[in-house]
């Protein structure tokens, strides 16, 4: 029988993940748009198995909604990256320091 | 009478102001001096008018306001008059005297290309002058007496293209600046005591009593009279204006003005305003034994020991001008031993007879090409017999020879003093009477030496040496009547006769007058009385030390000076006044002055707050921008952080 706290400790291990992955990495934007992707899905984890446990369907609905989101932000996010590429002909993150003061 | 008093005080500020013009214009000295001597001889003469009002039409005093400069918090400033027995005098002798300078500067100008401009500040000095002496109130006294401050330097700076006499104006404005302050200070406890300046409601307070027992804190602890306090502030000022020790030190340097400025500023204006502002403030000085037992003692001092100095001067008007020191010493003292009449007697005769001296001293000067040092001159009795004979009056007066005016007004301040009994009175009386013998001992030191003995000038000066001209000798015997005679006829009224009625006020107390007019009788007799005076020989013993050492035998100071070195040394550098100064408030002034540029400008302002300021944000910053890496995962570890710490606290 799967618990609700096993559900969510997955999805706090995804979410540790993307986490990390967004902190320590140093090579790829690309890695970065995944990480963010992970942190999403490791929310919808969240919010489904709390529908499942409550037995309330607006949770499944919102993570419709927030997949949507999702997509159309790696989109959006992946056209940045190619027109980033042309721009600097890298796309190491630790290269993009340009914001530094 | 308003209109009256209005017109003499407006008549020398509209001919200053058209002899201004005419200086900016550069043309018209006509109508530059005969505007300047016009408005001057008008407020003569309308000073006469107002004279013979008070004497003999029954007028008491005339006091009245004119407008209200402002009112502060229920303090009402008035500008108005206040005319009685004293003011009136004033006036009459300031503007005579003022006038005669006008009318001899005409003459002892006349090549000087500033005359125009000399006009303008010689009428508003005479101007000032007036108003200082017809103010009924503390502030409009205030006004005229930095007015006399302010063109006494104008006038001693007059040729502003010499050093030195740019130096001496400079010196000459801020020893009073010094006396200044102490007289604005004791404008104020005047005010914070009687919450008034009109000078008859702080007289009448001070009457009733209750002010004088009132104490002052000062300094935590020391309980103060009152009165005391704001007589000594006012002295205070009155030694600036009045050159009494140690604020004398500017009144020989302004020899550097032209000769007529120094006859007004010694004479007339001025240096007369500190004696005429103690003798106008008697009713407070009564009340305070303390304030008068220092003017006399400061009086007396003055007397002694600037009369001194007068016999080491070379320069004939710096002999002059220590006598003037000498005399107002004289004048001081009097009014510090209670005998207001006859230290303003002694300012009336002294108004003339040293005018007389220095306009003599300028005809010398003129006759002989500006030069100035008595031992190039001479035997000038036979080029110059009316500068000589009116000088030798003017002398005469000065040492108080029995029958001049100077006789009978110094005698009497003597007798006064002797009969004094402040502390310090005796030293005060020997003092002033050891100073009789000094003032005979210079006085005719320059009488012999510049106009008897040996012509010691180049012979092309003494090739053309005459008198000059009408306008300087005319004044010089205008003078020396009053200088001669005027004691023969107004002596017995001012000092005796209660000529001054209430507007001096003396405790019967201490007033020594009516006790000298027991064996006073008349002009006559205290004249023909006065060899049967000890004064008398001191004064003849004087005359004789100088014939017998300048004429008789000339070799005599030469081997005094030799014998008594470091005296002399002493008595030439003044007493090391000028030196202390020098050393403690100019070069001490300078050091603070470098040490608060340096250490508190440059350092704490300008180091520590100012770029200290900049500085420290800079290094903060400097730190604060490490934060700032621009790597995305940085911001994303500080977002991280942050949101655990907040998460954690709650």
């Amino acid at each position: 029988m799967i618990t609700l706290s096993n559900v969510l400790v997955v999805s706090t291990l995804l979410f540790g993940i993307s986490l990390a992955g967004i902190i320590l990495n140093r090579k790829n934007l690309i890695v970065l748009l995944m990480c963010l992707e992970l942190m999403l899905l490791a929310i919808n984890t969240n919010f489904i198995a709390f529908a499942h446990h409550y037995a309330d369907l607006a949770g499944q609905v919102i993570v419709f909604f927030v997949l949507t989101v999702a997509a159309a932000e790696s989109a959006i996010g992946l056209a940045l990256l190619v027109v980033f590429f042309r721009a600097r002909q890298t796309i190491r993150v630790d290269q993009l320091n340009s914001l530094k003061g | 009478m308003q209109t009256v008093c209005i017109g003499i005080i407006l008549a020398p500020l509209l001919g200053a102001g058209i002899a201004g013009l005419c200086a900016l214009l550069e043309q018209g000295k006509k109508i530059a001096a005969l505007s300047a001597i016009g408005g001057v001889a008008l407020s003569f003469f309308l000073s006469l008018i107002l004279l013979k009002n008070l004497l003999w039409d029954g007028v008491e005093l005339h006091e009245g306001e004119l407008y209200t400069w402002g009112i502060v918090g229920g303090i009402q400033f008035q500008f108005g008059f206040l005319i009685d027995r004293l003011s009136a005098a004033m006036m009459v002798v300031v503007s005579f005297v003022s006038w005669m300078v006008h009318v001899y500067t005409l003459g002892y100008m006349k090549e000087d290309p500033g005359y125009s401009r000399f006009f303008s500040y010689t009428a508003l000095f005479t101007f000032f002058m007036l108003l200082l002496v017809s103010a009924n109130n503390f502030l409009q006294l205030f006004l005229g007496w930095e007015g006399v401050g302010l063109v006494s330097y104008l006038l001693i700076g007059f040729w502003y293209h010499r050093e030195s006499a740019n130096v001496a104006s400079m010196k000459a404005f801020l020893v009073n600046r010094v006396g200044d302050l102490g007289f604005l200070l004791g404008i104020g406890v005047i005010l914070l005591v009687f919450g008034t300046l009109n000078y008859q409601e702080i007289f009448e307070q001070a009457t009733r009593g209750d002010i004088a027992g009132q104490a002052l804190q000062l300094f935590q602890g020391h309980h103060w009279q009152a009165i005391t306090v704001i007589c000594i502030l006012l002295f205070i000022g009155a030694m600036g204006k009045s050159a009494q020790i140690p604020l004398h030190v500017w009144l020989p340097d302004s020899m550097e003005g032209p000769t007529p400025i120094s006859a007004l500023i010694h004479a007339a204006t001025m240096v007369t305003a500190g004696v005429f502002m103690v003798a106008r403030m008697s009713p407070l000085y009564e009340l305070s034994p303390v304030a008068s037992s220092v003017v006399l003692v400061v009086g007396a001092t003055t007397a002694l020991f600037m009369g001194i100095l007068g016999v080491v001067q070379q320069d004939i008007k710096r002999i002059i001008a220590y006598s003037t020191l000498s005399q107002l010493g004289y004048m001081m003292a009097s009014q510090g031993a209670s005998a207001y009449a006859a230290g303003i007697f002694h300012l009336f005769t002294h108004a003339f007879f040293k005018a007389l001296l220095f306009l003599g001293a300028g005809s010398v000067i003129i006759a002989l090409h500006h030069e100035q040092n008595i031992w190039k001159m001479g035997n000038l009795k036979r080029y110059l017999p009316i500068t000589y004979w009116t000088m030798l009056v003017g002398g005469l007066a000065l040492i108080g020879f029995p029958g001049f005016s100077g006789f009978y007004s110094k005698e009497i301040i003597i007798d006064a003093v002797r009969l004094s009994s402040l502390p310090g009175a005796s030293y005060a009386y020997w003092a002033l009477f050891i100073g009789v013998f000094f003032t005979a001992l210079y006085t005719f030191r320059l009488i012999f030496v510049v106009f008897h003995t040996h012509e010691r000038m180049d012979a092309s000066v003494r090739a053309h040496l005459t008198e000059p001209g009408a306008s300087v000798w005319i004044p010089l015997i205008m003078l020396a009547i009053p200088s001669l005679c005027i004691a023969w006829f107004v002596g017995d009224a001012l000092l005796f006769d209660g000529y001054f009625k209430n507007s001096i006020v003396v405790d019967p107390l201490h007033d020594a007058l009516p006790r000298i007019a027991h064996h006073y009788h008349s002009v006559m007799h205290f004249a023909l009385q006065a060899p049967m005076t000890p004064l008398f020989w001191v004064m003849t013993l004087g005359i004789f030390t100088a014939w017998f050492c300048y004429v008789k035998r000339p070799e005599i100071p030469g081997l005094i000076i030799r014998r008594v070195e470091g005296l002399h040394r002493v008595l030439l550098s003044k007493y090391g006044f000028d030196a202390f100064n020098q050393i403690v408030f100019a070069a001490g002034g300078r050091r603070l002055g470098h040490v608060l540029w340096q250490g508190g400008d440059q350092k704490i302002i300008d180091g520590f707050f100012v770029n200290g300021s900049a500085k420290s944000i800079q290094i903060l910053s400097g730190v604060v921008r490490q934060l700032q890496s621009g790597f995305l995962y940085h911001y994303a570890l500080a977002m991280l952080v942050g949101l655990l710490v907040f998460l954690l606290w709650m």
